[in-house]
């Protein structure tokens, strides 16, 4: 955007103080977007006075794609969605439609899911925490750390759906292939390790005084704000709202397993960072509650029609708590083989519509921080 | 004091740097392409076309039923279906693909077309390391570069295709036990109504058993 500010429908405020407003662009192409995204920022000083979200840079044209093909044509691309966290969304959508079919699940695939689910949003919070750590300052060290095990549970991923990261894996009426017992056992054996990792990763910088100074107070969220404007996920529980998808709709099975929901006080960029680092201590014990309970038997509805799907006329929305945040799939059918309308309802965009209110009045450095700790994959804001 | 959290996780790293010497748990890199990981035997990449025997065009197992090309979610295969027909492994006359061409830039590798073939024709590649400097040519993949043998697939997926091998065996045992109880009751037929003559031309080149052409 350039040329004169004049142009902007959006006036900008008078501000008291001396200085020029200045605009920045940040993005497209900036290492902070985690993608292709675009802030325009207006600066008086180093304090952002306006901020707006410009995105649409990786729109691929998902919804319109997934209403002119079969509703089996349409589980590969929600991978492309939030392209770190495979599983959780084939999750959403094939919970959508199962809604809408009818379609029952049989027990051992509903473990699968969670495990294979739960596997997910480790790697995306460990890999998440170490992005924010890098756009800190921290080299990299967090991030690698993070990595190196995210390889380990994608090592797992193949192992059992063939690719690392578009896994492709679920369907409606159960999952595509049956686990072996010793994948399972290489779960068990990786879960036993992960509270290890977690200890080195939280004693790595939690108590760091230079990474407090720089996150306690930035970036408040409060809590009347994130309810009204939709927030959902570990950005809303940071500001301490209770509120998780997997307590709240308890799908799947989760209505079997004991872990808690921590929650922020302050809705700051560290009480995000440490809601993330305690979720994922909760996800060992789903982890390990899982793997004790799975029980033997078919992962596919034998009855369920992959190919030629045709749902009753009616509409369905399911929706699952995803690693950022309440992942929904909005489904009419019309009775045909596609649907009438589909429409995705993307935690990492709604969750950005409240970028500006965090940022004002922020300096710019900060600003990198508060987006990294919202939790974007441009491939799901943009879809 | 001051300072206490930022030595605390100076001696994390350090542990993972000294660690990483002696615990193969810290450094899980290998230094490729002179060592590789094995791929699981799960792993897929690009699709091809199975043939049994040694005649790509004769062994084909594709039958051009098109069923992939509808199916695949970007739309990257491309077939035209054959006038005339060949029989397959049971003997059964079938269409086979004059053109059956993969744009491999377009194919997102997510194996819908193999778990929708009815006719174990179309397998997932583990082969990885495909870049061309021809984009055009070079991603266009034809039934000529699509096409392995059986034995390929049994070794790159070992399990899977014992289980298809084993399935197709079945599948022609029973289609040969079909055919000789239909010409035995053909025999016992023409034996009781037609002549001697007739009945014995008849037995000795009689076609298989009929068909039926799967929709």
């Amino acid at each position: 955007m350039s040329g004169p500010v004049v142009d902007d429908p959006i006036a900008v405020k008078p501000i008291a103080g001396p200085g020029e407003i200045m605009e920045v662009s940040m993005g497209p192409h900036h290492p902070s977007t985690h993608g292709v995204f675009r802030m325009d920022v207006r600066l008086d000083g180093e304090r952002v006075v306006r901020l707006k979200p410009v995105f649409g840079y990786l729109h691929r044209n998902h919804e319109k794609i997934a209403e002119h093909g079969a509703y089996l044509a349409s589980i590969p691309y929600t991978d492309r969605l939030d392209y770190l966290c495979s599983m959780t969304n084939n999750w959403g959508y094939v919970l959508a439609v199962e809604k809408l079919a009818g379609i029952a699940v049989p027990e051992r695939a509903e473990y699968i899911r969670v495990i294979v689910g739960e596997l997910t949003r480790f790697q995306n919070h460990a890999g998440l925490i170490g992005f924010l750590l890098q756009d800190m300052g921290a080299s990299g060290t967090p991030l690698m750390y993070a990595f190196r095990e995210r390889e380990k549970i994608l090592d797992l991923f193949e192992a059992l759906s063939g690719a690392r990261m578009m896994c492709n894996y679920m369907r409606f009426g159960g999952v595509r292939v049956d686990c072996s017992a010793e994948w399972l056992d290489e779960v068990r054996q990786l879960v036993g390790r992960l509270p290890r990792f977690l200890d080195e990763f939280e004693s790595l910088l939690r108590a760091n005084e230079i990474l407090m100074a720089r996150t306690q107070g930035v970036g408040v969220l409060p809590r009347e704000l994130a309810i009204s404007a939709g927030v959902t996920g570990p950005l809303l529980r940071a500001s301490g709202v209770n509120y998780d998808i997997r307590k709240v709709d308890k799908y799947g099975i989760y209505d079997r397993f004991d872990f808690r929901v921590p929650l922020g006080d302050h809705g700051d960029v560290y009480d995000r960072y440490m809601v993330r680092l305690l979720e994922l201590r909760e996800m060992l014990k789903i982890l390990e509650q899982a793997l004790r309970d799975i029980p033997e038997g078919p992962v596919m509805d034998p009855k369920t029609r992959l190919r030629g799907l045709r749902p009753k006329a009616g509409e369905a929305y399911g929706r699952i708590e995803s690693p950022k945040g309440e992942l929904g799939f909005f489904l009419i059918s019309d009775g045909t083989g596609n649907p009438y309308r589909y429409r995705v309802r993307p935690p990492s965009m709604i969750n950005l519509t409240i970028l500006e209110d965090m940022c004002l009045g922020q300096n710019i450095a900060d600003v990198v921080i508060i987006l990294g700790s919202v939790d974007i994959v441009l491939g799901e804001v943009d879809r | 004091m001051l300072g206490e959290g930022i030595i605390q996780g100076l001696v994390e790293t350090a542990r993972n740097f000294f660690g990483s010497y002696v615990e193969k748990d810290r450094l899980t890199t290998v230094q490729y392409p002179e060592e590789r990981h094995t791929l699981p035997e799960a792993s897929r990449n690009f699709p091809f076309l199975l043939y049994d025997g040694t005649d790509p065009e004769a062994g084909l197992r594709c039958v051009a039923c098109q069923i992939c090309e509808k199916e695949c979610p970007p739309r990257c295969i491309h077939i035209e279906k054959s006038k005339d027909k060949k029989p397959d492994f049971v003997g059964k006359q079938q269409a086979y693909p004059v053109v059956f061409d993969i744009d491999v830039a377009v194919c997102m590798s997510c194996q819908i077309c193999v778990e929708v073939c009815p006719f174990d024709a179309i397998r997932m590649d583990k082969e990885f390391e495909l870049s061309t400097s021809n984009r055009f040519g070079g991603l266009l993949w034809t039934k000529k570069e699509l096409a392995k043998p059986n034995e390929y697939y049994r070794k790159i997926h070992p399990v899977e295709a014992a289980e298809t091998d084993e399935r197709r065996e079945q599948e022609l045992a029973a289609a040969q036990a079909k055919a000789a109880a239909a010409e035995a009751a053909r025999a016992a037929q023409t034996s009781a109504s037609a002549t001697p003559g007739e009945a014995s031309g008849n037995g000795a080149s009689a076609p298989p058993a009929k068909t039926v052409v799967p929709q």
